[in-house]
């Protein structure tokens, strides 16, 4: 820091960034800092520690975040919008990402999202109402040769069937069929006023 | 003996990755050490060149001329003097659907990429390297990450490797997705932190491109070449080749084949034979209908095209491009006006939004395909589908090649399967439905 109206500035947020950054996170975006020409070139891996914390990216951590990186709110939101992996609303305990690209398609993409959707409940971009899962789409995730393909977490499902993609939710086979409409369950839609079933 | 398929020498489904150990018993670290203590990097770029290695990403583009442009600030002795950071950045963000190559590269034998990004790294003076790696490849990142970290234990990486005084700090940057990181210019935005929007050339990277900075970006694949071409030299590398090309290449098949995988073959192997040899043809009760040779971002071809070799110019001449190598099959049962779709859908989808031929452009082509695929199509809108491959295809139209890509597969298709488009338009529906086919039952026609 060779400003010292900016350093002031710091110190001065320094107690706030604390509150809403905590210290382990902190420790691992310094490190990114600490090889990086600039403060603001790590913005992707700093949303990316701190969503590997919280699961997203809150406005207070993203308003706090953009205060230690020396960049405007806007920006950073800018780029964390940008990403399809970085996430600004909650999402559930982990994310399903159903591969809807080219092979996958080809491999009965349609019928196994259609599939999930019924076992969980809820629809591409939806959290259940345990908070277990977000079910999202996602592009072709290299795998092709053994489509249809999923990623749970940071686990990757080949050769995806009903029956397997059961086994690996753990979801009861349903008896009825679900609402066609099936009523938003996520934390976002609840603060948007969803009713409850 | 040499092997005759040297990127997947170690390569062994069975067995667990390659560790360093492994590695250095089969000659690893042996050419990077050579050629760091005993090669200028003068030296190191003419093999590469002779070689006549091309970009194993897609493009195609040499990889020795794609160096050579490279400032490189030598005294009067020739020794290399330098005036800032230079960047290798090691594109792993294997994202073209289709594709499926890199991953196992990098799951295998990551020490193979280490020890090309090396040799690369020696040949152009980069003091820096990146491995920008898509965040969805968590085994590939945490096996590269360890191999990295055996490598500074040994001394191979970070502060005078190999006691040689060249100095390289290796870096594994995991990606926060967005197909258009994986455009080398996108790709330096992004790991400057910035929206991955990508930049007009010129300036080329190789002048400014990392911060500023001199660059070169290449793909898994092509660095993991280089490893055995300064280990065993260009002559051999030549003779690796059975066409045009030179050496071999990572060639996948998936859709309704009885056998989709992944095999290493000579550059020039025909298609046939990777598609009804080692993919072991179609399933049964399913015909080949055509293929994306090498990605969602390449031309369709059909069965006319199956004796083709698979080199750059042959299957550029035949109107598509080899590109990643990965073909993705259409079948007889698939709607080629939805597989169409969902192509461009995509692309419309990973548009970064800068250039408005991309941004505005792909999604009017994708909602003229669902028109169509969903029965609501009118015959003007082929028109309007051409019209579109005119001016998205244009190259020149936005700053890089994701919007011309997305044309290829649109464009082609029109061209091969007009008469599905034209079925879709006259009955009103698509009849490769399951509702259209069991009206047509009802209907009492077969």
């Amino acid at each position: 820091m060779n400003q010292s109206t900016k350093k002031d500035n710091s110190q001065a947020n320094a107690r706030i960034i604390s509150s809403i950054l905590t210290a382990p996170e902190l420790a691992e975006i310094d490190h990114e800092i600490s090889h990086a020409p600039y403060r603001s070139a790590v913005a992707i891996d700093a949303l990316k520690i701190v969503q590997k914390h919280h699961r997203w990216v809150s406005d207070e951590s993203l308003t706090g975040l953009a205060d230690y990186l020396d960049m405007s709110t806007a920006e950073l939101e800018g780029i964390a919008t940008f990403y399809s992996l970085i996430y600004r609303k909650p999402v559930g305990e982990k994310v399903i990402s159903l591969c809807d690209s080219v092979t996958c398609w080809i491999k009965g993409y349609a019928q196994l999202e259609k599939h999930i959707s019924r076992q969980l409940g809820v629809g591409l971009g939806e959290t259940t109402a345990d908070n277990r899962y977000t079910f999202l789409p996602a592009p072709c995730l290299g795998a092709c040769d053994r489509a249809p393909v999923m990623m749970v977490g940071e686990e990757t499902h080949l050769d995806l069937t009903p029956d397997k993609i059961n086994q690996i939710l753990e979801t009861p086979i349903l008896k009825s069929p679900a609402p066609k409409n099936p009523v938003p369950k996520s934390p976002i839609s609840k603060s948007d006023g969803g009713q409850p079933e | 003996m040499i092997s005759k398929l040297p990127l997947t020498q170690n390569i062994n489904a069975a067995r667990d990755p390659v560790n360093l150990e492994t590695y250095e018993a089969n000659h690893g670290y042996q050419a990077a050490r050579k050629a760091v203590l005993e090669m200028s990097p003068a030296d190191c770029l003419q093999v590469v060149q002779d070689s006549g290695l091309r970009g194993r990403g897609g493009a195609g583009f040499p990889t020795g001329m794609k160096w050579s442009f490279v400032p490189m600030n030598t005294d009067a002795q020739g020794n290399h003097v330098s005036d800032g950071h230079k960047y290798l950045i090691c594109n792993a963000d294997e994202m073209e659907p289709g594709t499926f190559k890199d991953r196992l590269l990098m799951e295998c034998d990551p020490h193979q990429l280490i020890e090309g990004m090396i040799l690369s790294a020696w040949t152009i003076q980069a003091d820096v390297a990146y491995i920008f790696i898509r965040h969805e490849y968590h085994l590939a990142s945490k096996l590269l990450q360890e191999a990295i970290d055996a490598c500074y234990a040994k001394g191979y990486l970070g502060k005078n490797i190999f006691a040689s005084g060249f100095n390289l700090e290796l870096y594994v940057h995991s990606s926060a997705g967005r197909y258009i990181c994986g455009e080398e210019t996108a790709l330096i935005s992004s790991l400057e932190g910035k929206r991955a929007n990508p930049r007009a050339k010129p300036p080329f990277p190789q002048i400014s491109g990392l911060w500023g900075r001199p660059t070169i970006v290449n793909n898994v694949e092509t660095l993991c070449n280089i490893t055995h071409i300064i280990r065993n030299g260009a002559d051999w590398y030549k003779t690796l080749g059975i066409g045009q090309d030179h050496g071999t290449k990572l060639f996948g098949v998936s859709g309704r084949v009885k056998n989709p995988g992944c095999w290493e073959l000579p550059m020039g192997t025909t298609i046939r034979e990777l598609i009804e040899q080692h993919a072991g043809g179609m399933q049964d009760g399913y015909k080949l209908r055509g293929f994306l040779p090498g990605g969602a971002s390449t031309d369709f071809l059909v069965e006319e095209h199956l004796d083709l070799a698979m080199d750059y110019d042959v299957i550029g001449k035949a109107g598509s491009r080899l590109g990643t190598g990965t073909m993705i099959i259409l079948d007889d049962k698939t709607c080629p006006v939805g597989m169409t779709k969902n192509l461009v859908e995509f692309f419309a989808q990973e548009s970064c939004g800068f250039c408005t031929p991309c941004r505005d452009g792909l999604p009017w082509s994708a909602q003229v395909l669902d028109d169509i695929e969903s029965g609501n199509g009118i015959p003007a809108d082929l028109n309007t589908l051409q019209n579109q491959v005119r001016f998205i295809g244009a190259i020149g139209n936005t700053h890089c090649a994701l919007a011309p890509g997305a044309m290829e597969p649109l464009a082609s298709a029109m061209k091969y399967f007009a008469d599905d488009f034209k079925a879709h338009i006259d009955g009103k529906a698509c009849p490769y439905s399951t509702e259209s086919k069991a009206a047509l039952a009802s209907a009492g026609v077969n």
